[in-house]
């Protein structure tokens, strides 16, 4: 395409490189990735097209828009608890007490906006401000006592499901009206199409100018640069699935505000994660905790953090939850709530040993739990084939992450 | 023992060394963990580009000397001057920040992460919406002049071989511009090949006027590489030898602590022993 020879980038001067330029390389480079055991977001993506396959077959309903509208709208509190579990699980450790504290974070809001007459943006901040008590107190105990996480918030499940009970008290379940907001943000609010096609417009062209603008970056410092093929074909693909998504979708109900919340907050935790030293840092200590403490790094404070991004994200999930369910009582939180949100995070390919995974998949795993729960409801089949079926799903998803990381080891790609 | 140009070594690969100067120089050094003394009356120096091997057998006090330049233990008395100041050194921190890197022997790098990620670890620029463009070209330009062989600095550490990261373990001590570095066991896990290109390595940073600590077990490298063999035992100073003029024998005695049989025997029959000198020679005809 260009007409004068362009100087070697500095990145693609060592002669062993094969360069992967253009679309043919994007492709090859592609099909590397994957045989090295870099499987990225492809099991999870298969995985779901299987699943829904299987389910489309035994109901026709299941792929409907009404149906996939609930699914999404499902998805999204258990989802945001997911993308906290995330953020534990890149440090290494493990929260096992998010259900525990979305449910108390429903109490507390619920006894405070009802019981107490609080307006409810301050319910809501009292109970994420004692999510993030809780989170402070995790990593409090974990850097100066050194108790490993598993047992603290083992404790913590316990320990907040008591406090859950005792706030709700004997009544046992407290019910929000129907016109509160935070109801109809889980129950009604939906985007208004033309909105939700704004919305569409608005991702693809962030993808193309983002691109476009870092690829101009790169070529001025004389680094390789993705081709302008590529970055269009991105956007346009982009564009056409998620249009059709909302077409799809807006047969229905259409898109809740709840999911757009789901949906920004995985891109804000991609952006912190990907592109702030503090996400740097939490790859770093989740993959050389020693190599971390000798950068510099103050690894308490990462460790703290990260337990506090968790019981923060339980804690709105717990909420969003409340919403949708417009009560919080005693089961909330209880139940499948705690696994599901670990197991979407393990299913959407975050490692349960550290150091490797992404905001993106809290947003895929759940999406497959979510699935599996809906399809089998729709086949009148009861929980304990659900239990069942996600038991073995999290086992196949845990153990192609094993199988996949040694093919990474044997072809040198941690 | 007196502070020792570098000027007169035999090791001078370009000859071009502007600015001698000690950039190191310890005076009485002890330390000692509860009964035992590590460390007593430990004397050394060290001037920019010049290279310092310090030898000796297990428990000897190297590790506790590299502990003490780079921070992490504080001498019990002597003192430190750097750079011509007199000054402590509390943390890590405070010894990087004074121009004292230390490559550890287990490297400390993250495998999850790249070689960029790994490089600007801890530093990067722009903490809040990261400079990726111009880390990458600054490690680069790192790694260029090291003239390191790495193929891409956007793979996983996971995928270089041993002698690659202990590549990127020396450029990362090189992004503050220190004066010292300080190499524990550079060629330790290595093979042939890594080795003398890790060994390349640190006759380049010489040559770019840094001052090297190479703590080493293989007197081969040490030999090949070092313009000065400081020698420690039990905690002492046992010898400092120019590497010039001193055969892999007598360092040896003086590290297991026969020197003063081998020295004396040497002096009184006054000649040196043939054989290792002229492997010397050859070395330094393959440089």
């Amino acid at each position: 395409m260009t007409t004068t020879i362009p100087p070697i980038p500095t990145d693609l001067q060592d002669e062993r490189l094969r360069a992967d330029t253009g679309m043919g390389g994007a492709i090859r480079a592609g099909i590397d990735r994957i045989r090295g055991g870099d499987l990225g977001f492809l099991p999870v993506i298969a995985g779901l097209a299987i699943i829904w396959t299987i389910f489309q077959i035994l109901n026709p309903y299941f792929l409907s828009s009404g149906n996939l509208t609930n699914l999404l709208m499902e998805s999204a509190p258990v989802g945001v608890i997911a993308l906290g579990i995330v953020f534990v699980l890149l440090v290494g450790e493990i929260d096992l007490s998010v259900g525990s504290v979305s449910g108390l974070a429903a109490a507390i809001m619920a006894i405070n906006f009802i019981d107490n007459r609080w307006p409810l943006p301050l319910a809501i901040a009292a109970a994420v401000g004692v999510a993030v008590l809780i989170g402070f107190a995790y990593g409090f105990i974990y850097n100066r006592i050194g108790v490993p996480s598993f047992v603290i918030t083992l404790s913590g499940l316990l320990g907040f499901l008591g406090l859950q009970l005792f706030v709700l008290g004997p009544k046992g379940t407290i019910n929000l009206p129907f016109d509160s907001p935070l109801v109809h943000f889980g129950q009604l609010a939906f985007v208004p199409q033309w909105l939700a096609y704004a919305l569409v417009a608005l991702a693809a062209a962030a993808v193309l100018v983002g691109g476009l603008l870092r690829a101009r970056i790169r070529r001025n410092a004389g680094l390789s640069a993705p081709a302008l093929s590529l970055t269009l074909i991105r956007a346009g693909l982009l564009a056409a699935l998620l249009t059709f998504a909302v077409w799809y979708l807006y047969q229905a109900r259409g898109v809740g505000w709840m999911v757009v919340f789901f949906v920004a907050l995985v891109l804000l935790a991609n952006y912190a994660l990907t592109r702030t030293s503090w996400g740097r840092s939490l790859f770093a200590v989740g993959g050389n905790r020693e190599a971390a403490r000798r950068s510099g790094i103050r690894i308490t404070a990462v460790y703290t953090t990260a337990f506090i991004a968790c019981t923060t994200l339980a804690a709105v999930g717990g909420l969003l939850a409340a919403g949708r369910l417009a009560s919080a009582a005693q089961s909330s939180g209880g139940g499948d709530v705690n696994l599901n949100a670990i197991a979407a995070a393990v299913i959407g390919g975050t490692s349960l040993f550290g150091g490797r995974g992404s905001a993106f998949a809290a947003l895929l795993g759940i999406l497959v739990i979510q699935s599996i729960s809906s399809g089998l409801t729709l086949l009148n089949l009861d929980s304990s084939i659900r239990y069942m079926v996600t038991g073995a799903v999290v086992l196949i998803a845990v153990s192609l992450d094993a199988v996949a990381r040694r093919s990474r080891s044997s072809h040198g790609r941690a | 023992m007196n502070a020792t140009t570098a000027t007169d070594t035999a090791a001078a690969p370009d000859g071009a060394r502007p600015n001698l100067h000690t950039v190191l120089s310890l005076r009485g050094i002890s330390k000692s963990f509860g009964a035992v003394a590590a460390l007593t009356d430990i004397d050394l120096d060290v001037s920019s580009s010049e290279v310092v091997a310090i030898v000796g057998d297990n428990g000897a006090g190297k590790s506790t000397l590299v502990k003490v330049l780079s921070g992490v233990h504080a001498p019990d008395s002597g003192t430190i001057d750097f750079g011509g100041e007199r000054v402590t050194l509390p943390t890590p921190m405070a010894a990087l920040e004074r121009g004292i890197a230390t490559v550890f022997q287990d490297l400390a790098l993250c495998d999850n992460l790249d070689v960029v990620q790994n490089l600007f670890l801890g530093r990067e620029r722009r903490p809040f919406q990261l400079d990726e463009v111009g880390m990458e070209v600054r490690a680069w330009e790192l790694l260029r002049q090291l003239s390191a062989k790495i193929p891409s600095v956007r793979i996983p550490i996971a995928s270089l071989s041993g002698g690659q990261r202990q590549t990127v373990a020396i450029a990362r001590s090189l992004l503050g511009d220190p004066k010292l570095i300080i190499l524990d066991e550079p060629t330790a896990a290595l093979g042939v090949a890594q080795t003398a290109e890790v060994l390349n390595l640190v006759e380049r940073l010489r040559e770019r006027g840094h001052g090297v600590i190479l703590i080493s077990h293989n007197m081969e490298d040490v030999k090949a590489v070092a313009d000065r063999v400081v020698v420690l035992r039990l905690g002492r100073n046992n010898g400092e030898f120019r590497v010039g003029d001193v055969t892999t024998e007598e360092i040896i005695s003086a590290i297991t602590g026969a020197t003063d049989n081998a020295v004396s025997r040497r002096r009184s029959r006054g000649d040196t022993a043939s054989p290792t000198t002229h492997t010397i020679t050859t070395e330094d005809a393959e440089r």
